[in-house]
């Protein structure tokens, strides 16, 4: 008893340690960002590294505003990313009801299609794409980052469909038969019980389009267009010379904060929600 | 029976009109443009106006390519990280599953890397493997070991990408890997231990295969993902790198279409890409309907 006990606790401190390196290998990059943003640009170069900022300054996060457009690559990712989700997921969610509570013919066939484009790869497609936005005259506007996505998302109609074949289809039945009309079954019937699923998808979903980078390279040129993600990325390209790196990484800090707290604030949902698509992926 | 019909009509309908922008944006964002850069790829197609059908050339013109072949080479290359990553991932879940306290926080910090912008995390790697004051080299220096200029070399650039994307993807699997042993029955550990089975032999018989689907998506997901990699490389080695030993298939069709806007040429490597991306998928759909089978 006592043998098998001496060995279980010795196991668990090993593995104690071993997820505690790990954590500080995950962590200790995204801390040496932050505090380097908090030093003065000659600090950044001491030998040994400094790990805790001597002073602390804090004039780089006033700088980076008026160092380039940050404020307006900012507003333009909320533009995107706010209006695609919004509606994309409305156009989403009403698909999904459809395809896993309404009766009509071809419906299971049309839905495979759909499901094929997931193998259409983004590189293979963005040419044409580039070619036909730049024949609306829409290249250097925030537009072939929006429209797109407004027509939904199929991964999200994925797994709202799973979700709403375990919703019991009687209630939504006796609505039909009352005379409710097919919009009001699903905002007064549906959509409150998939809720906490369209709220995980879309939170996933903006933060990809928060994130994202290949897209907006392509179309957008003019630095007041571009969105946060390039604003950084045209930092760095243009500080890194000037060796300003406390400027590059407060830019970068203010780049990644916004998900990190959603992140914080949702990660129960978030997490929950990116399991189950392995699960049953 | 009359109403019944109307009723039925009414929703066909309705379920027509609720999955037609899906339907829309699926031709014309994806079906299109697929066919399109398929047709693309047959012709000398430039951007501004010549899109004239020369046959083969663009393909018999990939074969020949030396920085095509690098681009291939290359992205296959930085595909190694999956099984490193695979292996530390389903480590790390094993520990966390048996951890009895923090278990939260942990997953919490595992994560963040995976929900940070890409941009951003490139951007502070590509500092940390700065060669003279660079976090990596720094750490490596309490061992007495004095590291390379990691980026501007081309012997060390792709082991130091793919070292940051394991840890900027860690979190992912690990995070599947957990929430498939979690669903592996208790019971079948208390039989295992009846019969006086050792811990590798439990991890051999029992957790490994249970967890297989999940590390078949996995690797699924990443050689997808894998073959796509485009935004570290941009900003980590903007020109490709030295003699192009870190340009990936995604970053030289994007030089070559929209900075030489030699479209056709590079709408024909997308359809490699595009081919090979295909039968990675169909078979994923196999091998998971024979597996489906087997339960």
């Amino acid at each position: 008893m006592s043998e098998t006990k001496r060995k279980g606790i010795f196991a668990d401190i090993l593995i104690y340690i071993v997820l505690l390196i790990g954590a500080v290998f995950m962590i200790a990059p995204l801390i040496w960002m932050l505090t380097t943003s908090f030093k003065e640009r000659e600090d950044v170069f001491a030998l040994p590294p400094e790990w805790i900022p001597d002073p602390w300054v804090f004039e780089k996060y006033v700088e980076i505003w008026e160092k380039g457009p940050l404020l307006q690559g900012i507003t333009n990712s909320v533009i995107v990313a706010v209006s695609v989700t919004i509606i994309g997921t409305l156009t989403s969610s009403l698909a999904a009801f459809a395809f896993s509570k309404l009766r009509f013919p071809g419906k299971d066939y049309i839905f495979l299609g759909l499901l094929a484009s997931l193998m259409i790869p983004y590189p293979a497609v963005m040419i044409p794409q580039f070619m036909m936005f730049s024949k609306a005259g829409w290249v250097d506007t925030l537009l072939p980052l929006i429209i797109p996505g407004l027509f939904g998302n199929i991964f999200m109609i994925f797994f709202l469909r799973q979700y709403l074949m375990s919703v019991p289809n009687a209630i939504i039945e006796a609505a039909k038969i009352d005379g409710a009309s097919y919009f009001g079954i699903f905002t007064s019937i549906t959509f409150p019980l998939i809720k906490p699923a369209i709220a995980a998808q879309l939170i996933l979903w903006f933060m990809g389009i928060w994130n994202d980078y290949l897209a907006p390279i392509i179309y957008l040129n003019s630095p007041e267009k571009q969105t946060l993600q390039l604003v950084i990325a045209n930092y760095n390209a243009t500080y890194a010379i000037q060796t300003d790196y406390p400027l590059i990484m407060a830019a970068s800090i203010i780049a990644l904060l916004p998900m990190l707290i959603v992140f914080l604030i949702f990660q129960k949902q978030i997490i929950e929600s990116v399991a189950i698509s392995g699960v049953k992926g | 029976m009359k109403t019944k019909s109307n009723l039925y009509r009414k929703e066909k309908y309705y379920g027509y009109l609720f999955i037609l922008p899906p339907v829309l944006g699926f031709l014309i964002f994806a079906l299109f443009p697929a066919l399109y850069s398929l047709w693309g790829s047959f012709t000398d197609w430039d951007g501004l106006g010549r899109m004239d059908f020369i046959g083969l050339a663009n393909y018999k013109e990939l074969l020949a390519d030396e920085q095509f072949h690098k681009a291939l080479f290359n992205t296959f290359y930085l595909m190694l990280g999956i099984p490193v990553g695979l292996a530390l991932a389903l480590m790390l879940a094993l520990s966390l599953n048996r951890g009895k306290f923090g278990t939260t926080t942990f997953r919490v910090i595992y994560y963040v890397p995976v929900i940070s912008s890409l941009a951003a995390i490139s951007i502070l790697w590509q500092w940390a493997y700065n060669g003279d004051y660079g976090l990596v080299n720094q750490f490596l220096e309490i061992f007495g070991i004095e590291g390379p200029n990691w980026l501007a070399n081309k012997h060390t650039v792709k082991p130091a990408i793919i070292i940051m994307t394991v840890w900027k993807g860690l979190g992912y699997s690990m995070l599947l890997y957990l929430a498939a042993l979690q669903s592996v029955p208790r019971s079948y550990y208390e039989a295992a231990d009846l019969d006086g089975a050792n811990a590798l032999q439990k991890l051999r018989h029992i957790t490994w295969p249970m967890v297989q689907p999940v590390t078949f998506f996995i690797v699924v997901t990443s050689i997808i993902g894998g073959s796509q990699i485009f935004t570290e490389i941009n900003i980590m080695t903007p020109t490709g790198g030295t003699e192009y030993s870190s340009a990936t298939v995604v970053f030289y069709v994007w030089q070559k279409a929209f900075g030489n806007l030699q479209m056709g040429y590079a709408s024909a490597m997308a359809a490699v890409l595009g081919l090979f991306i295909f039968v990675v998928t169909l078979i994923q759909f196999k091998l998971d309907k024979s597996s489906d089978n087997h339960d």
